[in-house]
């Protein structure tokens, strides 16, 4: 089973303890309205898929019940670094692995 | 031994043979329970008005006697108290009592309470067979020295979401849903 390390409470923790939430780093247009179908289609809808190293939303449903990020490399499946909401994404070159096992 | 906050007139749930002596399962009584939501600033405000420290700490509980607060998130607490009398009257006067004094006390901060009193039924899993038995249905490393008393956490127990608490080495305290109760006592009576 996954483990996957949780920033709010400390610990690794089964991974059906969690759901995905989608990419993340996607901030939301401050004036929605002025955005045309294109643009508003654009921002709910369009995603980098990346192969490779990606930065996605985790919540801790089953525990603390917190959003965080994480940065999963999606080939390996492998979890590289962990960070708390509103933190900057980390360097995942630099990043540790601490997130992963 | 006997828990000052838990207390169970009620009968003792049945386990497999297999278990061995030692180890039971009931369900406590009814107790007072408020789901508490809020900064550190409102946080302490509460700890003082309920009489325990609301901990700051992840997993972490705090208890004075009959009283109990445990972590659930990092703005997140439930708040666990013992009526002086049995039954759903005095849960409900202790309940009206213990809100009113806690909203008094937080005065105008920015907060959620919430009474949660009879969404959960407490389970006290206790004796030398605890530990494995629970480890049937829950994810966690039960080790003492991953899990030690007073650590308390929400996880999950197959499909039901419960409140995971180690009381003491061998006891455990199981807050589940009301509803997902005999799911519980049925998944641990066959494991």
């Amino acid at each position: 089973m996954l483990l996957i390390h949780c920033p709010c409470c400390g610990v690794e923790r089964p991974e059906i303890e969690f759901r995905y939430g989608g990419e993340a780093h996607i901030a939301r247009p401050m004036q929605p309205a002025d955005l045309d179908d294109h643009q508003w289609a654009e921002f709910l809808y369009m995603r980098t898929n990346p192969k490779g190293v990606m930065a996605e939303r985790w919540r801790h449903v089953h525990g603390c019940g917190r959003f965080f990020n994480a940065l999963r490399d999606t080939v390996s499946d492998r979890f590289i670094a962990v960070y708390k909401t509103g933190e900057p994404r980390p360097d995942s070159a630099t990043a540790s692995g601490e997130g992963a096992r | 031994m006997p828990d000052v906050l838990f207390h169970t007139p009620a009968e003792t749930l049945a386990l497999s043979p297999l278990v061995g002596a030692g180890t039971s399962l009931r369900r406590a009584a009814l107790l007072v329970r408020f789901v508490f939501r809020g900064d550190a600033a409102a946080a302490a405000k509460v700890g003082a008005a309920f009489g325990v420290a609301l901990p700051q700490s992840p997993l972490a509980s705090e208890r004075t006697g009959e009283r109990a607060a445990l972590w659930q998130g990092p703005d997140e607490w439930l708040l666990l108290a013992r009526p002086a009398m049995d039954g759903p009257q005095a849960v409900d006067a202790l309940a009206r009592s213990l809100a009113g004094e806690i909203a008094a006390a937080l005065g105008e901060t920015p907060h959620s309470l919430v009474d949660v009193s009879e969404r959960h039924v407490a389970l006290l899993l206790e004796g030398p067979g605890a530990a494995d038995l629970l480890n049937a249905h829950v994810f966690l490393d039960l080790d003492p020295a991953a899990f030690p008393v007073g650590m308390v956490t929400r996880t999950l127990f197959t499909k039901a979401e419960i409140v995971l608490w180690r009381t003491s080495e061998q006891n455990f305290a199981i807050e589940c849903w009301s509803s997902f109760a005999p799911y519980v006592e049925g998944h641990l009576a066959e494991a």
